[in-house]
């Protein structure tokens, strides 16, 4: 449990650091480095627990192969974000260590969501995603939207957090266990409190990962919050929190007597999700809020991989937290360095910046799913799951629908920077030949994913 | 006492905290009501513990305890830097975020 330990130890040590190092600069090195430590270090673990599942700390914790895999995943996405943005975010305020010590202590959440055994455990680790993004989102201290933003997450996610004690709390009562393997809810007639715990722990899960009807808190977070913070909370921790709810809802609640209690309310979940996001998304004219809703509908795509109980599903969420963290992490990279939000501001952006443009459109293109693109093969991969589980057909050409009109949004981007004529304003000086490089390495990721998933996937077979 | 009256006492506690977030519009005392969801979840765990001969819901609670009072720390800090800039609680200022 190498990260796990690690991230914690390593957050509290850069905290203290914020004391003593006053400059930005040694501060994002720092983290950058920490990053790459904790990201050999779970290397070491994934050759140590690489074949099979192991309890820890009397079962506590359940270390698997996948686990193990998916934070090697997020870990290598916070370092392009850290490449990327990490100049953004040591530029929101003063207390440079504050933030990335925040970071680190949400990485420290989501390691231990992917590696949970125990509803203590999955609760904790919801916990320790969540109560840093209240601080980070408000780290904007002059700027009232971020005030608000912080505020309307803290009073909705300790609201939700309330539900998903009741849940744990009623399936206790009902299996009279936290152990999420020894629950056994097949055995014998399901009773109306395990019902009740499993639909609450859903809900309070759909509120973390913003899925309709729990989303309507996304957008103005989002758009409140400092872009750089937007950027990480609306890829790492949505993933994070997906993999909580996928590795819940497989190991826990996933036997075939229980499966059909569940399914129809996700599946609904998931249609609602698809429709609003996407819908929605094509009304905005900020493209940072236009973002925020397009991580809504890519979570409704997500919810695929938590329907669909098969093997298919678990590389689908893996390819998935891939793909999508990697292009909308670029994609927030490219719209940090503009002085205007809105799609004009955009306007011209491939005369005055072609590589930018060029890059950004990948970027695009992976969150459409135009093939040849890691956005391509994860959404192939969760519909194929859901198709291979049979009775989800409507659902899989509801999605398909939604990604059609997805792509009305995302061109429109691409069609303001190329074939309209403007002079978008650019902040020429953050606009680095290593800063280009680093986003060039992003877009080139992005591609290979997309053409040889084993990439990813050769490490659980 | 049978569990149910238990059961039933700390559903309604919860569902008076919820009804509470939902319709007050001072943010100090929406925090008061999730407050009070949280510890109808303790009332039910601890119950529950008794009824299963089985102290690992007590635990839980303790973990509760703490993680509520590091959330009521972050929520403190988060209202005050508001009061501070707006000179209110009230959540309806939310609503301004709205486009």
């Amino acid at each position: 449990m190498n990260a796990l330990i690690f991230t914690a130890v390593f957050g509290i040590f850069l905290m203290i650091s914020g004391l003593f190092i006053k400059n930005k600069q040694p501060v994002r090195i720092l983290s950058i480095a920490g990053i790459i430590a904790a990201f050999i270090l779970n290397i070491f673990d994934l050759q140590k627990f690489g074949t099979s599942a192991t309890g820890l700390f009397n079962g506590m914790l359940s270390v698997t192969p996948f686990g193990l895999l998916f934070i090697e995943v997020v870990l290598g996405c916070v370092l392009v974000y850290f490449l990327l943005s990490g100049k953004d975010l040591a530029n929101i305020g003063h207390y440079t260590g504050e933030y990335f010590a925040l970071i680190f202590f949400i990485l420290c959440g989501i390691t231990l969501a992917a590696t949970y055994g125990n509803m203590l455990m999955l609760f904790l680790s919801i916990e320790i995603m969540s109560i840093p993004q209240y601080i980070l989102a408000g780290s904007d201290k002059h700027n009232l939207k971020s005030h608000e933003a912080s505020l309307k997450y803290f009073l909705m996610g300790s609201f939700s957090t309330g539900f998903l004690l009741l849940g744990i709390a009623l399936l206790y009562g009902a299996t009279g266990t936290f152990d999420i393997t020894a629950m056994n809810l097949a055995g014998g007639s399901i009773d109306t409190m395990a019902l009740a715990g499993i639909i609450l722990i859903a809900f309070a899960l759909a509120f973390k990962v913003s899925a309709a009807p729990f989303h309507f808190w996304t957008p103005d977070v989002y758009d409140g919050a400092p872009t750089a913070v937007t950027s990480f909370i609306s890829t790492i921790v949505k993933v994070g929190g997906f993999v909580a709810f996928i590795r819940l809802f497989h190991i826990a609640f996933g036997s075939p007597e229980i499966n059909p209690h569940w399914e129809l309310v996700l599946a609904i979940m998931t249609a609602a999700t698809l429709v609003i996001g996407n819908i929605t998304a094509v009304f905005q004219q900020s493209v940072k809020r236009m973002l925020a809703y397009s991580s809504i509908s890519q979570a409704g795509f997500m919810l695929f991989a938590v329907i669909a109980m098969n093997m298919l599903s678990w590389q689908g969420i893996l390819l998935y937290a891939a793909a999508y963290s990697l292009a909308t992490i670029g994609c927030f990279a490219v719209l940090m360095k503009m002085k205007d939000y809105t799609y004009d501001g955009y306007n011209g952006l491939a005369q005055k910046q072609p590589l930018l443009a060029l890059m950004n459109t990948i970027f695009l293109f992976s969150l459409v799913g135009i093939p040849a693109t890691a956005g391509f093969l994860a959404k192939y991969f969760v519909l194929s799951a859901a198709v291979e589980k049979g009775g989800l057909l409507w659902l899989v050409i509801l999605a398909v629908c939604c990604a059609a009109v997805s792509a009305f949004y995302y061109f429109r981007l691409i069609w303001a920077m190329y074939f309209k004529e403007g002079n978008c304003e650019v902040d020429e000086h953050a606009i680095t030949p290593a800063f280009k490089g680093v986003l060039v390495l992003t877009a080139l990721l992005v591609i290979v994913i997309g053409v040889w998933p084993d990439l990813v996937l050769m490490w659980i077979k | 006492m049978p569990i149910q009256n238990y059961i039933w006492l700390s559903i309604a506690l919860f569902c008076i905290g919820v009804t509470g977030v939902l319709i007050r519009r001072n943010a100090i005392i929406v925090f008061m009501c999730i407050e009070l969801m949280l510890n109808a979840v303790n009332l039910l765990l601890v119950s529950l513990s008794k009824y299963h001969h089985d102290a690992s819901a007590q635990i839980f609670v303790f973990f509760i305890m703490a993680v509520a009072a590091a959330e009521v720390s972050v929520g403190l800090a988060i209202i005050v830097m508001v009061y501070r800039h707006t000179k209110s609680v009230d959540v309806n200022i939310l609503n301004r975020l709205k486009n």
